[in-house]
């Protein structure tokens, strides 16, 4: 293992990189570092998050009562619109991956960098090209989209919006994606450590490599449907417009064939994430390894054939329902099956319930809820009344949000000491993990009720008896902003004013800790031999000695 | 919940609550265990950790178990769809077409209204085209909807057993005034809605707003 008394007087990446400018901006933007890379990501993906986190609180404000508040109709569906493109395309497909994926598997996996380190930041530039695209559709004559993150034609074939450049931009990140997912595979395949055979891989790097098959085999499949829509836009061809004889059902399919393993994109990272933080602080091994790394290939190879759950109401047979309904049970299992095995790790374990541990607790219950809630919309009698409701927008946020996003937080407060060298204010962390809990809940819960009630999603206007819940909602809205600007300004503290960390505060063992914090350029003066499983913490006290 | 307008809705929310319950369960058992397990091996109490790396039993226990209880969800949510995918030989066909941002229902005698009009315990087939984009007829006190599109008919049928007024929304997004395009069934005795039926001349009928309760 890397002796970590020599690495104290080591430059880290921050110091020395592999630019011809020493410093700068240059330093960073032509930096092919797997790590100056990934803290580009996150500064990229940290924007859009709040911009479109903010649309949203602008969109709670106007649902705060019935009638017109704040903004007309055509104002409001193009806000929804945005909030679901920017978070989706520009948030959360790239997100874990883009971020802890390109700064953390080369670490795990004691390597370099990555296998392509040029390819890598072409990706990085194609995502922002992406992003200024999406941007450029804000502003051009035209005006912005308000199809709704969904493209659905015939609508999206009619509305005067700037759809072809807007879903041009989604056809562009769509190869950052199958670049990032290219070379992840052949980082994981090539460039593991001398003696990390498969089941020695942590389980953040399982995830990863299960996440980018979905990327590089799913994403081409919207690239062409993008394609397909452009032409049928700009030319007249009918393909799934039915004025012009094609069949918007078939553009349904197309779209959820990429679009629900993408769903798998967002969550399976964070999944791994949870793998990696759970053993850390319960400082045991993880329980049921194999289990969990062979549920994430599951997970990937099951969600492909599960998307027209999506489609139980748009008319296509009712064989067809029942088939992939009984399909959609069978993908909650390996979820389950990971969950089961997270809370056992905490079973006579050694837990010390830091920031990271805790923000893993929140996940696990609002992933659960957003879990079992699917097994509702999973159901054809039931989801054929609660389809296109709040119900379902109630479930995808406890998912995504309560799931990923939270996730996203675990992960900076996991690894901030190993990626700034320093540290953030403790207790402002927890006590912003406990208003998270609080705030999340009454921003998405009622939405559940509301659902159920029979409020339809995307409504600029509703009936005065959803009106209470809506308010409770929006009152969840301005709590949640003041936690995220506490957890953000707490980090933000932490890079610029915090004290310096020691390289391994968690007692973590996985072979990023087991290099100085922050790393070097090239991560490790000697790529260590892997001698240990991933999460056994008796080589823990051989690290100290060191 | 468990009674309302018509039968499936009963049989739509008896399927929730089953799933709900399960699921509430699950839930209050992950979540007592994880919090449980937390204070048990607190590291302030010196625990050992012990390394325990799996347990088969275990894995098959909670893959057996949940693939039966989600087998079972499907099961109830599949036969509970598949009994209101039924269509009696008797049953009156409305067709309806739905547009940017309106509905217009055509009844088999040829009369038309912007407001439905069904009588009670009378089995209901609605034929339904979009002249547009797509749109989505949900009646929420029924529990159900399908989707409205256009170059394409689809189904939706059920029995409506209670006299009475309900709203009846566009679920599919459908542009700038689909908030709006709300209109009501109105579920009216037998004798009622044939003095209304048989009514000859008249087209549409405004006898009160239609446009559901906003204002």
């Amino acid at each position: 293992m890397t002796n970590s008394s020599a690495v104290l007087n080591q430059k880290s990446f921050y110091e020395e990189g592999n630019t011809k400018a020493k410093s700068g901006l240059a330093a960073w933007i032509f930096s092919t570092d797997h790590k100056r890379i990934g803290l580009m990501y996150l500064s990229a993906i940290a924007i859009f998050f709040s911009v479109a986190a903010i649309i949203g609180i602008f969109m709670r404000l106007e649902l705060i009562s019935t009638g017109k508040d704040l903004m007309d109709a055509q104002t409001y569906n193009t806000l929804f619109t945005l909030h679901g493109v920017i978070m989706i395309f520009l948030f959360i497909i790239p997100g874990i991956p883009a971020v802890f994926g390109n700064f953390f598997l080369p670490l795990q996996l004691g390597a370099r960098d990555v296998s392509f380190p040029r390819l890598n930041l072409f990706s990085f530039w194609i995502y922002i090209t992406g992003a200024i695209l999406v941007l450029l559709s804000l502003v051009l004559p035209g005006g912005p989209i308000d199809t709704g993150w969904t493209f659905y034609i015939p609508y999206s074939v009619r509305s005067g919006t700037n759809i072809s450049l807007a879903i041009f931009a989604a056809f562009v990140l769509g190869f950052s994606s199958i670049l990032t997912g290219i070379n992840f595979i052949t980082t994981v395949h090539r460039l593991r450590a001398p003696g990390m055979s498969w089941f020695k891989m942590p389980l953040f790097v399982w995830a990863t490599y299960a996440t980018a098959w979905i990327q590089i085999i799913a994403t081409p499949v919207i690239a062409i449907t993008i394609v397909l829509v452009i032409i049928e836009r700009l030319f007249g061809v009918g393909i799934f417009d039915p004025s012009l004889g094609g069949d918007p059902i078939l553009y349904q399919h197309l779209f959820w064939i990429y679009s629900h393993p993408a769903v798998y994109i967002m969550i399976l990272p964070a999944m791994g994430v949870v793998s990696e933080i759970i053993p850390t602080f319960a400082r045991r091994t993880i329980f049921g390894y194999k289990a969990i790394a062979i549920s994430s290939l599951a997970i990937a190879f099951v969600g492909y054939l599960v998307w027209a759950h999506h489609m139980f109401t748009s008319g296509m047979s009712d064989t067809a329902r029942w088939i992939f309904s009984l399909l959609t049970f069978l993908v909650a299992l390996p979820s389950g099956v990971k969950v089961f095995n997270w809370v056992a790790t905490m079973y006579k374990g050694s837990i010390d319930p830091k920031p990271p541990f805790l923000w893993v607790m929140n996940f696990i219950f609002l992933f659960s809820i957003g879990g079992l809630t699917g097994l509702v919309l999973g159901s054809l009698v039931t989801d054929v009344h609660l389809h296109d409701t709040y119900f379902v927008v109630a479930h995808f946020h406890y998912v995504m949000f309560g799931g990923t996003g939270t996730i996203f937080f675990a992960a900076l407060y996991y690894w901030f000491p190993k990626i700034f060298g320093k540290m953030y204010n403790i207790k402002t962390a927890n006590i912003g993990v406990a208003l998270f809990f609080v705030a999340f809940n009454l921003l998405y819960f009622p939405k559940f009720i509301l659902g159920y009630m029979g409020m339809p999603r995307r409504y600029y206007d509703f009936l005065p008896e959803f009106e209470s819940l809506q308010f409770v909602s929006t009152v969840g809205s301005w709590l949640m902003l003041i936690t995220l600007i506490l957890i953000i300004w707490n980090l933000m503290h932490g890079i610029l004013r915090g004290r310096k960390s020691e390289s391994n505060p968690w007692g973590g063992v996985t072979l990023e800790w087991h290099t100085s914090s922050p790393p070097p350029l090239e991560n490790f003066k000697v790529i260590p031999e892997v001698k240990h499983e991933p999460y056994d913490f008796s080589q823990l006290e051989d690290m100290k000695n060191d | 919940m468990l009674s309302g307008p018509t039968k499936h809705v009963e049989t739509a929310d008896a399927v929730m609550l089953y799933i709900v319950a399960v699921s509430v369960l699950l839930l209050i058992g992950i979540t007592v265990t994880m919090i449980y397990f937390v204070f048990k091996y607190h590291r302030k109490k010196g625990h050992k950790p012990v390394n325990i790396h799996g347990s088969v039993l275990l894995e098959t226990i909670w893959i057996v178990i949940p693939t039966l209880l989600v087998l079972s969800m499907f099961y109830y949510g599949y036969t509970g769809f598949r009994d209101s995918r039924i269509f009696p030989d008797d049953s009156m066909e409305i067709t309806v077409t739905a547009r940017m941002w309106s509905w217009d229902f055509k009844y088999p005698n040829g009369k038309v209204s912007d407001t439905l009009y069904v009588p009670v315990y009378q089995p209901i087939k609605l034929l339904m085209e979009s002249v547009d984009v797509n749109h989505s007829f949900y009646i929420p006190s029924f529990r159900i909807k399908e989707d409205v599109i256009a170059g394409k008919i689809n189904y939706l049928g059920f029995t409506p057993e209670e006299v009475g007024d309900y709203d009846v929304a566009c679920a599919e997004y459908c542009g700038l005034n689909h908030a709006f395009m709300y209109t009501k069934i109105k579920v009216m005795p037998g004798v009622e809605f044939y003095a209304w039926y048989e009514k000859s001349g008249e087209v549409k009928v405004n006898d009160e707003k239609t446009e559901g309760n906003i204002q």
